[in-house]
């Protein structure tokens, strides 16, 4: 069976963020693999271990100045990527990026294409589903978890009450949330066995998209950035054994004791 | 001049539509002359009546889904239905299923989505407004270029307000053959034990975090929230560790809350949690840094150890005449 596996370049989250002259964000500092990705290698490689063939691919939109990223999915057990990068697509949207990879997946005819729910950098939440309609894929989102018998996925599905249990048949998209796996550590023969594992660089002219994408096929602008209402910091104490009679007495304070 | 419609995707929540529903019909009630309603699934008459008391003329009904993830079939009957008489805009609540039928029309339409709106405005066209970087700053943003822009909104980004509208005039909008993308079918569902409020309707939420130290902690946070008849909330650090499900998530990627107060229990106060927090109305805070960002917004902090001071408030509720 054989996997592919979008997954996205960011910059770190523990560093400090801000927005470029054109509103985008600044990604001129390192990129690191979307921790919300490596559930979706994890499951991936796991879903190919237990069909006893295929293989994972990571498929990605970005610059590949810095692949660094796609190296740590490639550490993990990946066999390959592929990364569509292009000067075109600065400031392409969630929609124009799900045009590009669905152009990737199109070429690779995977059974089944993996997603995290969202990007921790972005947040749009809707690149996957806008993939699988561009492919005409079906589509099961929030994954707890996924099994394939034959020709058929079965997912555990999140719900405000707890989960469904969804099917489909492959071809399909499944997105997985953040922590149903324990994303694996690389080992020191990932790691350089990746080193020499095929990254794939396509442009937008490779996939025929020329003119399609980018910023000027996003149509959607942004007006202005401004600064929100800043809330109030109030007392601050340091324990010294009256904590715990400090947060009941502003519980009675507001009535909710 | 106001637009002059808005159809907004109406969630079914038994013989009702979920709270977001509401807000988002709120809100365009107040924005365009004409409210156009999108719902699904059984007994479309009770949810037109609710649509219609909340502003909505008509109510699109696509209709019972026998087992079908609403994302394909819904986003396929809007589609239809906006070839036909485009709206201004679509409104779409954020939830599981909104965002598929959000994503799906956006590809289907060739219309770009905005998603994690916090705020709409009329300015000669929809402008909308989104929270970045824990909530300090705010994106304005508008669609260019024709067609209907589609629009996913966050919870309790507005008060839901009933109007006394009469029923909505139901129509019946089918979805027709959607092919192989309409094949994902619901086999069997499985509610899991909950007791108290659900997360977002709740008046008290207690959350934990990181600080708790180990998930076995995390049964403190869910004592306290259930002696407070509150819910019980998690950062987005121990959903990613497994420690609770997803469903617990406060934050960007989980839920927005704005209970009467928020307790937040060894959570640092990560720009991604405060977006989905800053909005309550009293917030309390313990956490061990004293330099936690956490502090900044808290109405009462206390810098401590989490494991002395959260059983001794749980003590002292239960003990509270």
């Amino acid at each position: 069976m054989n996997v592919v596996v979008c997954a996205k370049q960011i910059p770190d989250p523990a560093a400090p963020q801000s927005l470029d002259p054109h509103h985008n964000l600044d990604r001129t500092g390192k990129l690191i693999l979307d921790e919300a990705d490596t559930y979706g290698v994890e499951m991936a490689l796991q879903l190919v271990d237990r069909a006893g063939g295929g293989e994972v691919t990571v498929v990605s939109m970005g610059s590949a100045q810095d692949v660094a990223g796609l190296r740590t999915a490639l550490a993990m057990g990946a066999a390959k990527a592929v990364i569509v990068s292009d000067d075109s697509l600065r400031g392409t949207d969630a929609l124009g990026t799900a045009k590009v990879l669905a152009a990737v997946v199109r070429r690779l005819q995977p059974d089944l294409v993996v997603a995290a729910t969202e990007s921790s950098d972005g947040y749009t939440g809707t690149t996957p589903v806008q993939l699988a309609e561009l492919v005409g894929l079906p589509s099961i989102t929030f994954a707890k978890s996924i099994e394939v018998n034959g020709s058929t996925v079965t997912v555990q599905r999140q719900t405000e009450a707890g989960f469904d249990e969804v099917t489909a048949p492959l071809p399909a998209l499944v997105t997985v949330t953040a922590g149903v796996v324990e994303p694996r550590y690389a080992s020191f023969k990932g790691i350089m066995a990746a080193k020499s594992k095929p990254v794939e660089v396509l442009s937008v002219a490779d996939l025929g998209l020329e003119g399609q994408v980018g910023a000027s096929g996003a149509r959607q602008t942004i007006t202005e950035v401004v600064t929100a209402d800043a809330r109030q910091a109030g007392e601050k104490y340091v324990d010294d054994g009256d904590g715990a009679a400090r947060v009941v007495s502003f519980l009675e304070s507001i009535k909710v004791l | 001049m106001p637009l002059d419609t808005i159809w907004v995707v109406a969630e079914p929540a038994g013989d009702s539509l979920t709270t977001t529903s509401l807000e988002l019909l709120t809100r365009a009630r107040a924005l365009a002359t004409t409210v156009v309603a999108v719902s699904w699934g059984a007994n479309a008459d009770a949810r037109a009546r609710v649509a219609g008391e909340y502003g909505a003329s008509t109510l699109y009904d696509v209709g019972e889904l026998g087992g079908a993830l609403p994302g394909a079939a819904v986003a396929y009957a809007l589609a239809g239905l906006a070839d036909a008489t485009p709206p201004d805009a679509v409104l779409v609540p954020t939830s599981y299923d909104g965002r598929d039928i959000a994503a799906r029309l956006s590809a289907r339409l060739d219309r770009p989505v905005l998603t994690n709106v916090s705020g709409l405005s009329d300015e000669d066209g929809l402008v909308t407004e989104h929270q970045v970087f824990g909530g300090t700053q705010v994106v304005r943003a508008r669609f260019t270029g024709d067609g209907p822009g589609i629009i996913v909104v966050r919870a309790k980004s507005f008060a839901a307000e009933p109007a006394g509208g009469a029923p909505a005039a139901v129509v019946a909008a089918p979805s027709g053959d959607v092919g192989a993308v309409g094949t994902a079918r619901i086999v069997s569902s499985h509610v899991e034990e909950r007791t108290g409020p659900q997360l977002e309707d709740a008046t008290v939420v207690v959350s934990g975090g990181r600080g708790l130290g180990d998930a076995g902690s995390y049964a403190l946070v869910e004592e306290l929230a259930s002696l407070l008849h509150g819910a019980a909330g998690a950062s987005r650090a121990i959903v990613d560790a497994g420690w609770v499900p997803y469903s617990h998530q406060v934050g960007q990627t989980g839920k927005t809350v704005k209970p009467t107060v928020y307790i937040a229990l060894g959570i640092s106060g990560a720009t991604q949690h405060m977006v989905g927090m800053k909005g309550a109305k009293n917030i309390v805070a313990i956490n061990k840094d004293p330099d936690a960002p956490i502090f900044q917004i808290a109405d009462l902090g206390i810098v401590g150890d989490v494991h002395k001071i959260l059983p001794a408030v749980i003590e002292a509720v239960k003990n509270h005449g």
